[in-house]
């Protein structure tokens, strides 16, 4: 099994996001350097739009996480409202 | 009128926006408008199986480049005027500022080029509009780097002149050499080059560990760019790895071609990286993680993951995938070891790191430092207390391939310097490495042409114009030094003694105490 792994900034921006993954993927482990926060994960690891805007409580933009992102690993799968990484073998 | 328009969803967006803009040519035949298309052997029967995941389109592109740029034009401005550069650790953190503004911002600008190039001879939409705004997105690298620097440029030496030294200075030409390979390829092999193997597989080396590294030395502006350029390298590393993915899948007689290019351009990237790989042991006063663990991290582990992935397609890992594994204890002391000699020749500072430093390499590096390069360090140290601060004067050979003076041991022993060399049309050639080797032996014609700094000075071809090599008390090095445009005694030699560290030390005085 291989990690997938996606990292963001570590900002007020990006704190929503990195809790609602941390929230929805409990096998993934987030791991914080100076000035950024890297999650892995085995295998597979999903970004929900409806969790994300449940801690916030305005309305998110999935693609909104570009601003903060900082890079990722896996194949990617998005819609409107998920955002997975995932590995097929 | 009604003008209740249901919003498309994400993947009728995408379609839309890189769907059906193209067309057939009826004036000229498609091959001669496309001609780049075909010739390199890769074959695609049907364009529109490409497919951004991330599924971008070109309104949505600048709404969140805009954003990125405001953030950052805010941290760059703030930091300017608050004179951030009186934050950081140590005046030798300048010094990898100067490395990355001579020899990675550069290259930016050639991926907007190539970018912008490979654009227009893809046939299908959808790959020419992520071309499109990557190429977008390299200029915008470019420019924001050049921005966020000019801060340092103000204050210290290195960064004058870096555009000129690109084009001339010896180290510089190894990642311009690496680039203009990539640019005079094929577009597919450029796809390969630059978004799979350089951006998928390595650049997270360069732009992850190395600027978390900055903002731990309190370079605010230099994190910002980097994370503000790496939020973009996310998109470029999903290009890489659906543009291998779409050749790969389009048929089964491009799978030879794509792991030659693999296992080549693999291989180049590597080597590009050994002067990260310094940057991190050496030159960043605090240090985030050693080369070593990024390479695990970002290298093997991720490296693995992916090769794994692709077994399905029948690709392996990269030839030199091992080599390079063993080389993560060495390159980045060797590399060290090569500018601490050669810093007359170049813009920028080195020194010998401190005790508490080389105890951390020492602890970072348990199964090479001590043994093959603390020994050596503290002989540099003691000799220059002596007064002997040495400076290789000779010119050294370099790879014919990869462009770096021949600093690597053998794989398996650091203890003999690793040769190879091959016969072309009666003139022979010399590699660092097996896999240097081959790719001159896949492309002769193409290397025989490099532009070897060494070559070119012992050809005369590095001196100002009306210079008379004949003169009494001819110095050629200075004079390389003088067509260079290096202020000698400025930009180049020991940290010690330098211009930057007195400056540095009068500077942080006066921002902490009150003069009268």
């Amino acid at each position: 099994m291989s990690n997938v792994f996606i990292a963001f900034q570590q900002n007020e921006e990006a704190r929503p996001i990195i809790e609602a993954i941390l929230a929805d993927n409990p096998h993934a482990t987030a791991v914080e350097s100076p000035a950024m926060v890297k999650i892995d994960a085995p295998n597979r690891l999903t970004i929900r739009r409806e969790t994300i805007e449940a801690i916030t409580g305005t309305p998110f933009d999935l693609q909104q996480i570009h601003v903060n992102l900082i890079s990722l690993s896996g194949h990617i799968d998005e819609d409107d409202d998920q955002f997975t990484l995932y590995w097929k073998h | 009128m009604d003008t209740q328009v249901k919003k498309l969803g994400l993947k009728e967006r995408y379609a839309a926006m890189t769907r059906g803009l193209g067309w057939e040519t009826t004036y000229q035949p498609m091959e001669k408008v496309y001609p780049y298309a075909t010739y390199e052997g890769i074959k695609i029967h049907d364009w529109d199986k490409w497919v951004d995941p991330f599924r971008m389109t070109m309104d949505a592109y600048w709404k969140y480049q805009g954003e990125k740029e405001k953030k950052l034009y805010a941290v760059i401005d703030a930091f300017q005027q608050n004179n951030g550069f009186l934050g950081i650790t140590d005046a030798r953190y300048v010094n990898a500022v100067k490395l990355f503004i001579q020899g990675v911002s550069p290259l930016e600008y050639y991926a907007h080029r190539g970018f912008a190039q490979v654009g227009r001879h893809f046939v299908g939409e959808g790959l020419r509009v992520a071309c499109q705004m990557q190429s977008l997105d390299e200029i915008r690298h470019y420019q924001t780097q050049t921005h966020a620097i000019s801060t340092y440029n103000k204050y210290f030496n290195g960064m004058h002149h870096s555009l000129h030294w690109f084009d001339r200075v010896w180290y510089l030409s190894v990642p311009k050499s690496f680039f203009e390979d990539a640019l005079t390829a094929g577009p597919f092999e450029y796809l390969t080059s630059i978004s799979f193997s350089f951006e998928y597989v390595l650049t997270n080396l360069l732009f992850v560990p190395f600027m978390s590294g900055a903002a731990y030395n309190g370079d605010l502006a230099t994190v910002t760019f980097g994370f503000s350029a790496q939020s973009d390298e996310s998109r470029h590393m999903t290009l890489g790895i659906e543009a291998i993915k779409f050749m790969l899948e389009q048929d089964p007689d491009n799978v030879p071609i794509v792991q030659r290019w693999i296992d080549k351009w693999f291989w180049r990237g590597y080597r590009v990286l050994t002067l990260v790989g310094m940057m991190m042991d050496y030159m960043l006063p605090k240090r985030v993680m050693s080369w070593r663990e990024a390479w695990e991290i970002y290298g093997e582990q991720n490296g693995r993951a992916l090769f794994r992935d692709l077994a399905r397609y029948g690709i392996r890992e990269p030839k030199g995938w091992l080599d390079a594994i063993d080389g993560k204890d060495h390159i980045s002391h060797q590399a060290w070891n090569t500018f601490y000699n050669y810093n007359a020749a170049a813009p920028f500072h080195t020194w010998v790191p401190t005790d508490e430093e080389l105890d951390w390499l020492s602890a970072k590096y348990p199964n090479s430092f001590d043994q093959y390069y603390r020994p050596r360090l503290e002989f540099y140290r003691e000799q220059h207390r002596a007064g002997n601060r040495f400076y290789n004067k000779t010119l050294p050979m370099l790879c014919t391939v990869c462009q770096i003076p021949m600093l690597f041991t053998e794989p398996g022993d650091p203890t003999t310097i690793c040769y190879r060399e091959t016969d072309y049309q009666g003139d022979k050639y010399h590699f660092c490495s097996d896999h240097c080797k081959e790719i001159f032996e896949n492309e002769p014609e193409k290397y025989v042409q490099s532009w070897l700094p060494v070559h070119q000075i012992y050809q005369g071809n590095c001196f100002k114009p009306g210079v008379d090599p004949t003169q009494p008390g001819f110095d050629p090095l200075m004079a390389v030094f003088d067509y260079y445009d290096l202020d000698f005694g400025r930009d180049n030699l020991d940290f010690e003694g330098s211009e930057d560290q007195k400056h540095f030390a009068a500077w942080r005085g006066q921002a902490l105490q009150n003069t009268v």
